[in-house]
């Protein structure tokens, strides 16, 4: 008979295989799809566009102004100054004040914000969400693959064993990416307005940066969701820990206009490192020792957590 | 052709440190075989397939394929087998194609080859017209098919099949023992398999071995094992309520005497010469008869001999415990 063992598994062959199975049961999935895209509209439209803090600043926020027909000066305060006192008229000064305040809107949002429309800065913010819970989500569908014995006939073929863990991470990343460039895109439609420093190259920058969260992040959930049988531990899990992550983090507001005990949170939390680095890439001026900065930080933050995540996960798959 | 390719030596699992699934099993099997483990529910031979096929380490014991061990060398012995598990494992949002090349991936074959053989298995496994389909659209025995299919696409020596006709219905069940017959001449392969059907051990294993709470309790040859019962079988029912054991004890050539639910289970040498003797005492001592029936021994009553309990009350709660199983998992899939 002919040999049987003329064949080797090797582990990127498995992992890309493994990897387009997650990805084709994804997008062979209309609605999955459409969830896809109308998520992160649902998010941008409401919050973005209704928390239009810009538009705060403009001059019918005021309200009704109660000015006299004529405002007294001292002589002194005119320039050149003249003696006794002279009159202006009330209309052109409160024209005056209405001016004031919208020039000053967009100042307070660019010193506060970076830019002066939220839109934008939301928009970005929610790019790091969706990476973020998309990556979390994607980890645990290694409970399906569990219950329904798919993973089992894996391991009883000779593929290796970390393409068996690697496709879970591959697949989490790509989706994020996927994700992200979509909302990128619906932004953009809807007004995000990219800095003039931006280049397609800062897009390497963007896919990078969500490629160490979500590294980090879907290592650790894998190794999570490998022990358990039930999906609605690590889901309930992940609703736990979304929220406080997205609102102890630079995601929808500031660091700087937070209490310390809120930015003691938001500097450790990974997720503000990457909107930061999405921002600086996109919106911002792009400030270079930042960027350094939040890169450092994810790429530590992606080294441990996936080497630990990656470990467990080995232990239990060869156990 | 007496080359063992599979041997079990004390193998045993032990789940949750009390749980002892697999109790101390051994044996072996030759080359071109079919070996069926025959048990009931629960019986360990699930956990027995997955220590043989690396999914699971021993607890205690060796086994080994071809020679490989399944610990030390689980990635030679990976490389030689075949496996369709006794659950549904293809993925249901891909094509039965699509689920075949995955396989083949999996075992690193290249695409052109693999291709060529995902055509000959969907052929052989006469699924040719829904090969583009999605597997959510199969029907049980398709899926069993597919599942036979994707163990193949390796040409594997050994191929283990964990009850390979669990609940089909009883035509596709006969189809299925043909494709395994012929699939075992054409790739010259060794197989090992589970199975809780009595008649599925009888006509399709060369040798069996019935396992009962983790323990064998008897192998060998399925025709030797029935005639090692010695002699045929006479079920009869009376009309009256009462016990006729010890008459029934008194007539010559009566081996044995058991009441099973009412009906008496009798061991004779030949049937036909001990049941009008039978039917004559009873008649003498005022009974009258309801019910005959002669048997030559069947696996049942091989069963029955050595665990005292009859298979055939597993059978239908066994089904209707996977058809819910199987509805649960569909439901939870959504
Ligand atoms: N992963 C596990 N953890 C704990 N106990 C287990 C596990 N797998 C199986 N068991 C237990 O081991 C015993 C044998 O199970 P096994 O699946 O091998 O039986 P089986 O003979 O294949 O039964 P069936 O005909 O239902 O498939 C059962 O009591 C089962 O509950
Ligand atoms: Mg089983």
């Amino acid at each position: 008979m002919s040999s049987v063992n003329e064949y080797h598994p090797s582990l990127i062959r498995g992992l890309w295989a493994l990897t387009v199975r997650e990805l084709k049961k994804w997008l062979n999935d209309p609605v999955m799809l459409l969830m896809l895209v109308i998520q992160p509209l649902i998010w941008m439209g409401l919050l973005g566009k209704s928390m239009n803090l810009g538009a705060m600043f403009s001059a019918s926020n005021l309200g009704e102004i109660q000015v006299p027909e004529k405002i007294p000066i001292p002589g002194s305060y005119v320039i050149p100054p003249t003696s006794g006192i002279i009159y202006v008229s009330g209309t052109m000064f409160s024209q005056i004040i209405q001016q004031t305040v919208s020039d000053i809107g967009p100042n307070v949002m660019r010193n506060i914000f970076g830019v002066t429309d939220y839109f934008s800065y939301m928009s970005i913010g929610m790019i790091s969400m969706i990476v973020m819970t998309t990556t979390m989500f994607s980890g645990m569908s290694i409970v399906w693959d569990r219950r329904l014995g798919f993973l089992d006939k894996v391991l009883s073929t000779p593929v290796p064993r970390g393409a068996i863990i690697f496709s879970k991470v591959l697949n989490a990343t790509l989706r994020a990416m996927l994700q992200a460039t979509i909302i990128l895109f619906l932004a953009m439609i809807f007004g995000l307005q990219l800095s003039p420093s931006f280049t397609l190259f800062n897009i390497l920058g963007v896919y990078a940066a969500i490629f160490l969260l979500s590294v980090g992040l879907s290592s650790v959930f894998l190794a999570f969701s490998i022990r358990s049988t039930r999906l609605e531990r690590p889901m309930q899990f992940i609703s736990l820990i979304t929220m406080p992550l997205m609102f102890a983090s630079n995601t929808l507001f500031p660091i700087s206009l937070m209490p310390d005990w809120l930015q003691a949170v938001a500097y450790v939390n990974p997720l503000s490192y990457l909107t930061d680095a999405l921002r600086q890439l996109t919106i911002l001026a792009l400030n270079p020792s930042k960027l350094i900065t939040d890169f450092i930080y994810l790429g530590f933050f992606a080294a441990v957590l996936s080497s630990i995540g990656i470990m467990l996960s080995w232990r239990y798959l060869s156990k | 052709m007496t080359e063992e390719v599979i041997v079990a030596r004390g193998l045993t699992k032990v789940f949750n440190r009390n749980l002892v699934a697999v109790d101390h099993v051994s044996f072996s099997v030759k080359h071109g075989e079919i070996f069926g483990f025959l048990g009931p529910n629960g019986a360990g031979k699930t956990t027995t397939i997955n220590m043989l096929i690396t999914v699971l380490k021993p607890t205690e014991g060796t086994a080994s394929v071809l020679g490989y061990d399944v610990v030390k060398q689980a990635n030679e012995v990976r490389r030689v087998i075949g496996v369709v598990p006794q659950e549904y494992t293809a993925d249901e949002d891909l094509t039965g194609y699509e689920n075949i090349i995955l396989c083949g991936d999996l075992y690193g074959i290249p695409r052109e080859v693999s291709r060529k053989r995902a055509v000959e298995l969907l052929e052989l496994v006469e699924l040719t017209d829904f090969k583009d389909k999605r597997v959510e659209t199969y029907s049980g025995g398709m899926r069993r098919r597919l599942e036979l299919a994707c163990g193949l696409i390796n040409r594997p020596r050994v191929l283990f099949l964990d009850e390979p006709t669990l609940g089909l219905d009883v035509q596709t069940r006969t189809a299925t023992w043909n494709y395994i017959k012929r699939l075992k001449e054409e790739y010259d392969m060794t197989v090992f398999m589970t199975t809780h059907y009595l008649e599925e051990a009888d006509t399709l294993c060369d040798r069996i071995a019935i396992i009962d709470y983790g323990k064998i309790i008897v192998a060998g040859d399925p025709e030797e094992l029935k005639h090692s019962l010695g002699g045929d079988i006479i079920t009869i029912s009376i009309k009256e309520d009462a016990d006729i054991s010890n008459i029934i004890r008194s007539i010559e050539n009566v081996k044995e005497v058991k009441n099973e639910n009412g009906s008496y289970r009798i061991k004779v040498e030949s049937g036909e010469l001990t049941a009008p003797l039978v039917i004559e005492a009873l008649r003498r001592n005022g009974y009258t008869v309801t019910r005959l029936s002669l048997t030559e021994p069947t696996l049942n009553d091989v069963y029955l001999e050595y665990t005292g309990r009859s298979m055939r009350d597993t059978e239908e709660s066994k089904e209707a415990f996977r058809a819910h199983r199987m509805t649960i998992r569909r439901a939870r899939a959504r």
